[in-house]
């Protein structure tokens, strides 16, 4: 269903300040994708036709590029996007274990059966979470790590997995990242921050996790120091 | 290792540098360290008006004079880029930093722009002066929510300050900072493919010729530095290229985060002088996960790097002394396995990866990887034989070399090197029709 007229009218006062941000306007097109995801939780017809007409291109060329990067959903997503890391380090400490856990948790023993195998998303029942399988995020000194709506939770096991799922299923109010804010967004307003609008938790949760401090923290207790330069 | 300090120069006179040398990680376990006002609090944006004082070639003489050699993995020397960028060219000049990171283990630059945001932009605007760009932007993978926020949270503080904008601290010179969120794909952390992703379209990697420096982001002349790189700028400004030069390896100059990972008791960041060891750096850690289960296979810098096994332990880890053991220093990326760990499942799974995020350009890459993992997952279900093993070192060669860009050079990289080391426990699988190991046994929570 094409946007309502007053959506419309926000949405296209959020695409002029993105494509002010770049010398060329089609260097929008990844943030422009992630403004309409933000609003129906994917990218829709509708939503491609909206960049198509913002950036002056056609709506196969934004297609192209929506269907290129993994973060884009073709269908309508749910509140909860749970990803359980399974490259090769994450896998090991056991990231293989929490996703077949948690995709018969979630789907049942089928489901889990075809999820055994490539990249497809699961969905609970209630629609309120997904589940998929990640690559490397960038946190393998917390393996095995989950993310919810691309915040970290990190050194997971499989009982602190479903926990965190049935968390989600309930509401998710108390809901907590490890190294990120104290409130858990939605999907879509996840999207929004993408979209480079901020939703002002930017000075909330802690500086650095456990593990990014564990060479300072013995470098000062031995009192090891980068030597003093000419200055 | 005990814990005195090591020497730190052949002349025994020099300084001596301790085994740690926090620098870039110094600030993280201030609770307000990613805020303008924690970052200046600790000595940040002092570098600042010191280059700005400087005539940009002399920017770009202190950082070629300190040797930094690019941190994202393959250690070009970060000033002689800069100084491939053609001056008076009349076309605008663009900064791109990679903060793509994305390389399986590899997880230094995102503990680094959560906690430390400020360094990174402090550099960009050093960067950008040197070379004389009036736009830069900070190409992040998108999977990180919360390091987005810090970083469009420092970006709006530098504004706010002075230090981006118009006429930066009163020298005239211009500068915007955008940061741009990338949308879930590997192959954006290559240099030529972060530039298509940073335009708009589908992040497809370009030949080279013409590189990046002479037409890079939108045709014109780009550097495309590592954040580590780039955040390692400001130091180099503050404490002299002699200082920074004085500290790691002759050819691998200063210091590097390594982050350690797996089968190790406290994995995470240990920032360190380039050179240090393997072996030095599990006795920090604690030694290895589980008593009697040692180190078994290990990558030095992410899983594009050859594996190394226990033999290499006292391997200095600078790009040298890893290249020298049949390897690369890469992003200095250490992912542990011990002796409970398939060396052939860690290889299907790092095999896997490089299947999902080949972009299908390039034939060799798309057809070759996916042949790699069908090939190797019959190994592992143990009805693979000799001739898949023969296939796998027939098709390896046939992709390296042969894409564009260094995806499909890593590709064939983990089995190729798994195949080195441990053929004998691959043709294990074919006897026992199966894995020999349980994976229970190699997870976190296994407790022997």
């Amino acid at each position: 269903m094409p946007f309502a007229e007053e959506t419309l009218t926000r949405l296209k006062a959020d695409a002029a300040e993105i494509t002010g941000r770049y010398p060329k306007a089609r260097s929008a097109l990844l943030p422009l994708l992630y403004l309409v995801q933000a609003e129906e939780g994917y990218v829709s017809t509708d939503g491609i036709r909206f960049c198509a007409q913002v950036l002056g291109i056609t709506e196969t060329e934004v297609r192209g590029v929506s269907t290129f990067y993994t973060m884009y959903k073709h269908e309508p997503a749910a509140d909860f996007q749970v990803g359980v890391c399974t490259n090769t380090t994450c896998a090991i400490m056991g990231g293989d274990q929490i996703y077949a856990e948690l995709a018969e948790h979630l789907g049942g023993p089928d489901a889990a059966e075809e999820a055994a195998h490539g990249h497809h998303d699961i969905k609970s029942a209630d629609g309120k979470v997904g589940l998929g399988r990640l690559e490397c995020n960038a946190a393998c000194d917390y393996a095995p790590v989950i993310m919810v709506n691309w915040e970290f939770f990190d050194n997971q096991t499989p009982d602190s997995a479903r926990q965190l799922v049935d968390d989600l299923r309930a509401d998710g109010e108390g809901v907590k990242p490890t190294r990120g804010p104290g409130r858990l967004c939605t999907w879509k307003q996840a999207n929004r921050i993408l979209a480079g609008f901020g939703d002002g938790q930017a000075a909330d949760g802690p500086s650095a996790g456990p593990a990014s401090l564990v060479g300072l923290k013995l470098a000062k207790e031995r009192g090891w120091k980068a030597p003093e330069g000419a200055k | 290792m005990t814990d005195s300090v090591s020497p730190g120069g052949a002349d025994g006179e020099s300084p001596r540098i301790p085994p740690l040398t926090p620098v870039l990680t110094a600030n993280w376990d201030q609770p307000d360290s990613f805020t303008m006002a924690g970052y200046k609090r600790t000595g940040g944006y002092q570098a600042l008006p010191k280059a700005l004082a400087m005539q940009p070639d002399d920017v770009i003489a202190t950082v070629k004079g300190a040797v930094l050699r690019g941190r994202g993995g393959a250690g070009f020397p970060t000033g002689m880029k800069w100084s491939f960028i053609p001056q008076g060219d009349g076309k605008p000049h663009y900064l791109t930093v990679n903060a793509d990171e994305s390389e399986p283990g590899t997880c230094k630059d995102i503990p680094l722009m959560m906690a430390n945001p400020h360094v990174l932009i402090e550099g960009i605007v050093i960067t950008c002066y040197a070379i004389r760009a009036g736009h830069a932007f900070i190409y992040v993978r998108g999977e990180v929510l919360h390091v987005i926020r810090r970083l469009q949270l420092a970006v709006a503080e530098a504004y706010e300050a002075g230090y981006l904008g118009k006429d930066i601290l009163g020298t005239g010179f211009d500068l915007d900072v955008v940061v741009h969120a990338g949308a879930g794909a590997y192959i954006c952390g290559e240099e030529t493919a972060l530039l298509t992703s940073l335009e708009g379209y589908r992040g497809l990697p370009r030949n080279r010729p013409p590189f990046p420096a002479v037409e890079g982001l939108y045709a014109c002349p780009t550097v495309i530095n590592n954040v580590e790189s780039i955040s390692s700028v400001p130091s180099i400004l503050h404490e002299g290229s002699e200082w920074f030069a004085g500290l790691g390896t002759e050819k691998s100059k200063g210091y590097g985060i390594f982050s350690l990972s797996g089968h190790v008791k406290n994995p995470g960041q240990y920032e360190a002088p380039l050179g240090i060891t393997l072996r030095e750096l599990i006795d920090l850690a604690g030694g290895m996960l589980r008593p009697g289960h040692p180190l078994k296979f290990w990558t030095p810098g992410g899983s594009s790097t050859p594996i190394l096994t226990h033999e290499h332990l006292d391997v200095p880890l600078d790009f040298e002394g890893v290249g020298a053991a049949g390897s690369m220093l890469g992003t200095r990326a250490l992912q542990l396995f011990d002796d409970t760990t398939c060396a052939l499942r860690a290889a299907l799974r790092w095999t896997e990866f490089y299947q999902h995020e080949s972009c299908g350009k390039c034939t060799p890459c798309r057809e070759g990887s996916y042949w790699l993992v069908r090939t190797i997952q019959r190994l592992e279900d143990g009805t693979g034989t000799g001739e898949d093993l023969d296939k796998i070192l027939d098709i390896g060669p046939n992709i390296i070399g042969r894409a564009f860009c260094a995806l499909g050079d890593a590709a064939p990289v983990p089995i190729m090197s798994v195949i080195k080391y441990f053929r004998d426990e691959i043709m294990q699988h074919q006897k026992e029709g199966g894995c020999p190991f349980d994976p229970a046994a190699s997870t976190a929570w296994a407790v022997s």
